[in-house]
């Protein structure tokens, strides 16, 4: 069966269409609304749809990046020669007072350096830049909370998330009214699935970062998970570095995403491998397993 | 289910039609009430179709909750909230991606609790199905009845009974009748035909995926083999063209592109459309892409046009087929769901979203409140949370609107409490009210319409001493779409100061004195004509008079937003 077939190319167009009236109608209702922008596969399609919405326009607001500092060197050049290929303005945000401190995953564990140098850094770079929406790219389908979300995802002046208490969404009529200092998560990708992402970039021929291509690479195999030997991954004493042939599924930071073995190095190959795929993508991300429910923890503090 | 599209195919039985187009996407809810087993039958669904993935298995098995009589307990599987999990009910929808060979499938997992049918409302808005749940050891219950109500009323084109927990009532057909007895006179009550039944057990997987050995007395397809071959809803071609505008790109001087998403009809260059509300009649020159432009756009397209006439065209306005144009009109009938504690007030004036517009708008008369249980229309003065009624509505600015019936985004709206921003209603469009009709009612207009128009009732500014700060106020209240005039040192002699007061006063304007002194006396008197809730004497220290302005506009766009609470309190 060709990957492009009709069927599926309507149901592309199909999703296209949804998204790119999600990005019309919040660039169009709120005042500073931002694009979250996190390298990945998912904002690299949600970075397309936004120039074909605003086309021949330019895309009326500014990426944003979290940098939490241990993100592997690729993804960061990836990032800016990006921006600039699309003619996007893009904002990098840290939390430097943190990283001065000397925050760090290995000393911290995962959950407090998640905790810091993403969600306390995503809502100030938020505060600082006065935006009152930000877009991002996440999908109903990658996880059980998420599949709870609003397409309009309201916050409150903290940024936090009351799964308990959504407004009510009918058909496409999103409600983006809010109080000065609350602020709405715009989701356009909601109806995506991990497939239909991986679908699309092959369709348009988006660029993605390399990591995503299986190629030999130095790693050290701690458990189940592969971690790429990049600066910041220390030994555990009686490990030693091998090369293996794998490629990442999900890009997050360097200590705390695992590679998966694979021969995939093109896009179709990726496909093909996802058909047999029987576990879920984020499953190589170790912060969200750290406990049950822990994606839906970190949401209600003001997670994407 | 997203990473597997290639499932095995589930046996089938023979005679069921081929599936309209293979591949097409198919939406359904469920629905029913709570306990009915809806989250149990989606991961089952799931399961047998091999969508659920190995890590999510394997954290539903390792769960310290188990309310199901097996190994698995399916509705963990969408019951993705900490407190659903805890508290054993699903709270909000939750949405699940999954295809087979056939087709793919969005299923929108609502819950059943009467607390939470708002968003049991969210999940159906965009079904093309709804399977709603009834509990073979329980019967049709009011909740059963509501929610086949509601997604009726919302437009859904397929509804499933499905007869659930049949294991528990030892798989006997009689059950299985006589609850599809009572469903079928509720629903055919309703003008719903073709209601498809069939007996499941979710927990065990009876007639989900696969037909069932234990009812060898039921011969229709199995519940997924029937979605399967459902044809998906979906805006007509062939109906008039509506193409709300939602964005206007204008990168420079020379290219202006109208945005939106084809709501029905289609669009093509050369094309004749009217342009709501100018009806400015024009052709589209170009419709505009990224890369391959196409011919045409067809409905759910969302694309960008260019046209032949320079006209102006913002967000909110319209384009529409020349050969049916949509009601214009600011004067409504509609159906409308509660969906807010706070009781619906005919008084307030809320905001009203529809299309690319929102307006300002009141519910200002209740026709009839609709009993779910029989389906009477009782006479009702307020509408709770849950309620369905059907209204009159008024608006500030006209909207372009058809039928929900015949078209499901220019007949449908929400209702958004101003002062809270939450959205509390949700309405179905039935039709224009003739404006003839209601201008007989009563001869000449009322204080209550011109709030209604101005958006806020008259009041008095007194500002003594700064001009300019009066003229920048005027102008900016005007340029807000304020009902605004100025009433400057020389504009009237002090003897007149009265009656202009009492004329301004009555025709609904935000009147801004600006007198040269203030004898105490006159700024008594206009108090007195105003009241001293719409009278603000502004005390003007030694700040700027662009602070001084926006420090009034905000006292007075408080003033104006509070005002349908006060009104709550005179009604
Ligand atoms: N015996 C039996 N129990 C069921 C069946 N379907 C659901 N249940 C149980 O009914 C209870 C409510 O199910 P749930 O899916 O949460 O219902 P919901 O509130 O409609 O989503 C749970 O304890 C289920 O295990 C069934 O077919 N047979
Ligand atoms: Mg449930």
């Amino acid at each position: 069966m060709p990957l492009l077939e009709a069927s599926r190319l309507e149901h592309l167009k199909m999703l296209e269409a949804e998204s790119i009236f999600i990005l019309r109608e919040a660039a169009a209702e709120f005042a500073h609304p931002v694009m979250l922008y996190s390298i990945g596969k998912d904002s690299s399609v949600m970075l397309r749809l936004a120039q074909k919405a605003f086309y021949p326009g330019k895309i009326p607001f500014p990426l944003l990046h979290i940098d939490t500092n241990y993100k592997f060197p690729e993804m960061i050049e990836f990032r800016d020669w990006y921006a600039r290929h699309v003619g996007a303005e893009l904002i990098v945000h840290k939390n430097q007072k943190a990283l001065d401190e000397g925050a760090n995953p290995y000393d911290l564990g995962t959950q407090k350096c998640c905790g810091l140098l993403k969600t306390r850094s995503l809502l100030d770079g938020l505060a600082e830049g006065g935006f009152d929406a930000a877009f991002g790219g996440a999908r109903r389908d990658e996880e059980k909370s998420r599949a709870k979300e609003r397409v309009y995802s309201f916050r409150d002046s903290l940024g936090q998330w009351d799964p308990k208490n959504q407004r009510p969404e009918l058909w496409n009529l999103y409600n983006g009214r809010h109080h000065k200092g609350e602020s709405i998560r715009v989701f356009p990708l909601s109806n995506w699935t991990e497939f239909d992402v991986w679908l699309y970039i092959h369709a348009e021929k988006i660029p993605i970062v390399p990591l995503y291509f299986a190629k030999e690479r130095e790693v050290v195999v701690r458990g189940n998970s592969i971690l790429v030997l990049q600066t910041g991954v220390h030994l555990l004493p009686g490990e030693k570095p091998q090369m293996v042939k794998c490629r990442m599924r999900s890009l997050g930071c360097v200590p705390c995403t695992g590679a998966i073995r694979s021969d995939a190095d093109t896009v179709p190959k990726i496909i093909e491998e996802m058909i047999s795929f029987r576990r879920s993508e984020r499953e190589n991300r170790v912060i969200d397993h750290d406990e049950e429910g822990s994606m839906e923890l970190k949401k209600r503090e003001g997670y994407f | 289910m997203a990473t597997t599209p290639v499932e095995p195919t589930p046996e089938t039985k023979s005679g069921i039609p081929k599936p309209v187009s293979a591949g097409t996407l198919l939406r359904f809810s469920t629905a029913g009430s709570v306990d009915d087993g809806k989250s149990t039958l989606i991961g089952r669904l799931l399961y047998d179709s091999q969508a659920v993935l190995e890590d999510q298995l394997a954290s539903v098995k390792k769960s310290k909750i188990n309310r199901a009589a097996g190994p698995i307990d399916f509705s963990l599987l969408t019951d993705g909230l900490r407190a659903e999990r805890e508290q054993g009910i699903t709270i909000d929808v939750a949405y699940r991606y999954f295809s087979t060979p056939r087709r793919k499938f969005i299923i929108a997992d609502t819950p059943g609790h009467e607390q939470y049918t708002r968003n049991m409302a969210t999940g159906s808005s965009t079904a093309d199905a709804s399977v709603v749940l009834v509990d073979a050891t329980k019967g049709v219950l009011r909740q059963s009845r509501r929610h086949a109500y509601i997604a009726h009323l919302l437009g859904v084109q397929h509804i499933i009974a499905a007869v659930n927990k049949m294991d528990l009532v030892g798989f006997s057909q009689d059950v299985f009748e006589r609850i599809v007895a009572e469903f079928q006179q509720f629903a055919s009550q309703l003008g719903i035909r073709n209601v498809y039944a069939v007996p499941v057990s979710a927990l065990e997987g009876d007639n989900v995926v696969r037909g069932s050995k234990r009812m060898p007395w039921f011969s229709g397809p199995a519940l997924l083999e029937y979605l399967e071959q459902l044809p998906a809803s979906g805006a007509s071609p062939d109906a008039p063209l509506r193409f709300p505008v939602q964005y206007v790109i204008r990168p420079d001087a020379s290219f202006r592109g109208f945005a939106g998403q084809v709501a029905s009809g289609t669009l093509h260059a050369g094309q004749s459309v009217v342009a709501l509300p100018s009806k400015v009649k024009t052709r589209i020159r170009s419709i505009v892409a990224f890369e391959n432009e196409p011919l045409s756009a067809a409905p759910g397209d969302s694309v960008t046009v260019t046209l032949e006439d320079e006209i102006d065209i913002s967000r909110g306005d319209i384009l529409a087929g020349e050969e049916q144009l949509p009601s214009v009109g600011t004067a409504l009938q509609a159906m409308i769901v509660w969906m807010h504690h706070e009781p619906l007030d005919p008084h307030k004036i809320y905001l009203l979203k529809h299309t690319a517009r929102t307006v300002r708008a009141r519910i200002h008369q209740i026709r009839y409140r609709v009993d779910i249980n029989t389906l009477e229309q009782l006479p009702s003065k307020k509408l709770d949370m849950n309620d369905i009624a059907k209204v009159d509505v008024k608006t500030t600015l006209p909207l372009f609107f058809d039928p929900y019936r015949l078209n499901r985004t220019t007949g449908s709206f929400i209702v958004i409490d101003p002062l809270t921003n939450v959205t509390v209603g949700a309405g179905i469009i039935e039709g224009a009210i003739e404006e003839q009709q209601q201008a007989s009612q009563r001869r000449h207009s009322t204080r209550e319409e011109r709030v209604l128009r101005f958006g806020h009732p008259s009041g008095a500014v007194w500002l003594k001493g700064r001009p300019h700060v009066a003229e920048l106020l005027e102008r900016r209240l005007f340029d807000e779409g304020w009902h605004v005039q100025l009433a400057g040192p020389n504009d009237f002699l002090a003897h007149e100061l009265v009656t202009v007061a009492k004329a301004y006063q009555l025709s609904g304007h935000i009147t801004i004195f600006s007198p040269l002194d203030d004898g105490t006396d006159q700024k008594r008197v206009v108090r007195a004509i105003y009241g001293p809730d719409a009278f603000f004497a502004v005390k003007i220290d030694d700040d700027t008079d662009e602070e001084a302005t926006e420090r009034i506009m905000k006292v007075l766009r408080k003033w104006r937003d509070k005002q349908s609470d006060s009104q709550k309190e005179n009604s």
